[in-house]
């Protein structure tokens, strides 16, 4: 389904800089958008330390990544941003009066301004190191599924021991005409009730379990036919299972992606900015948090919050460039105390 | 011995060797990647990606401490070539002076 929509600002990026950068767009009356490649909010402290405590957020002694973002989401509520979660940015195109953004879902953004909080870059899948795994890709090779109907009556191996790989497990087995979990080891990291819940279909013989490494596939035309496993308590035999559609779950790592394509300046995959207002090195383009680069640069999300803030002014002065920028605070001024809703 | 003697080698994944620099105190990861060495580290050294995995050499196995959970956790199930001897992140590694001229190999980053 294509989509077309104008905004204000698109922003790239759903981690706490991303939705911070809302509030701070929104305290001066501009709409943003926002889009991620994860289907939620809170990018790296979400992805990799949800239950991390951070102990450098000024006068929080103490937050886990998901609570910080759980804040966020929670101040920046009066704004009302639209989020395009699942999506990946893959073009960015400049127009007479600002950009347009197409992502891989289908969704067309008119927006006068694109902020980039990217942070390390796009979240992507491991691929495991099999020789010619490519060529299976987007055929019998999947690291999600959009269309659950291809496992039907097909025999399915996952991979991994994490939530990703179990859920996936518990919620197509039915469907598939068996389905294998291969794991490294005997001990599962996913959710405690997950791994009760595959230790019993395992007993009910609805699915195998084998404990190996997954060394080899086979198959013609990008259809699989079997993997290759190596038991990890018999690393002399090789077990052939029946596999026709293969699921890996390794873990997310990160990557540039599309960002390189859009003739930005870069210097070692970060965005060079001014420290006055943020933008880059093409007008109307902002770069804030972890994917930027200036002289003293250190990357944590405080840094993030303050180019967020400087960035909102800058940007106020392209969407509005005949209104006059009154600088407020939020415990004096009526007129913001009205935005964020505490005040009639 | 003062701190500018302390050091570490390590084998990038083309095979080159370097000689590292190590201060007390630091983690492998935070050495390796002061160096500019290829490291992803990606997620700070907060024991939640992977993406910091070495293989110690075996002459230094046993002055090595043991692993905790969590590493052997991510070592199991985000890690490619794992070897359960000598594979650990080092992110989760400090160094002290008992294991200086430490030898060990970066692990080649995941394909995306």
């Amino acid at each position: 389904m294509v989509s077309m929509v104008k905004t204000h600002v698109a922003i790239i990026g759903a981690g706490p800089v991303g939705l911070f950068a809302v509030f701070e767009l929104g305290l001066l009356d501009i709409e943003t958008h926002v889009i991620d490649v994860l289907p939620k909010v809170g990018g790296q402290c979400a992805e990799l330390y949800p239950d991390k405590p951070i102990y450098d957020i000024p006068a929080i002694p103490k937050i886990s990544g998901q609570e910080l973002t759980d804040q966020l989401m929670e101040q920046i509520k009066p704004f009302k941003p639209e989020f395009h979660l699942g999506h990946v940015v893959e073009e960015l195109q400049e127009l007479d009066d600002g950009f347009l953004i197409k992502t891989d879902q289908g969704l067309s953004l008119e927006a006068k301004l694109v902020v980039i909080a990217a942070g390390g870059g796009r979240f992507t899948p491991k691929k495991p190191p099999i020789q010619g795994i490519e060529d299976f890709e987007g055929s019998s090779v999947f690291y999600a599924l959009k269309d659950r109907s291809v496992v039907k009556d097909k025999s399915v191996v996952i991979a991994g021991g994490g939530d990703s790989a179990l859920d996936w497990a518990l919620e197509l087995y039915p469907e598939t005409k068996d389905l294998t979990v291969v794991h490294r080891r005997e001990e599962f990291r996913a959710a405690p009730h997950s791994v009760q819940n595959l230790k019993a279909l395992e007993a009910e013989g609805k699915i195998k379990i084998i404990i190996g490494d997954i060394i080899d596939i086979k198959g013609e035309d990008g259809q699989l036919s079997s993997v290759s496993v190596r038991p990890k308590h018999d690393r002399d035999q090789l077990i052939d299972i029946d596999c026709h559609l293969l699921m890996p779950f390794y873990g997310l790592t990160m990557t540039l992606g599309p960002i390189a394509q859009w003739g930005l300046n870069l210097e070692r995959d970060l965005i060079p900015v001014d420290t006055e207002k943020f933008e880059t090195s093409a007008q109307g383009i902002f770069a804030i948090g972890d994917i930027n680069h200036y002289p003293g640069k250190l990357k944590l999300i405080l840094s993030g919050f303050h180019e967020s803030a400087l960035m909102a002014q800058a940007a106020f002065k392209y969407i509005f460039p005949d209104k006059k920028l009154r600088f407020q605070y939020t415990t004096a001024s009526s007129s913001l105390q009205k935005k964020l809703g505490v005040r009639e | 011995m003062s701190d500018e003697d302390f050091h570490i080698l390590a084998i990038d994944p083309e095979g080159q060797r370097h000689k590292v620099p190590a201060l007390e105190g630091w983690t492998l990861m935070e050495i390796l990647r002061d160096a500019g060495l290829p490291i992803k580290a990606e997620c700070g050294g907060a024991c939640s990606c992977a993406t910091c995995h070495v293989y110690i050499d075996r002459e230094w196995l046993d002055k090595m401490r043991r692993k905790s959970i969590d590493e052997d956790d991510m070592l199991f199930d985000q890690a490619f070539k794992v070897d359960e001897e000598r594979s650990r992140l080092s992110c989760q590694i400090l160094f002290s002076s008992e294991i200086n001229g430490l030898k060990l190999t970066i692990a080649e980053s995941p394909k995306i």
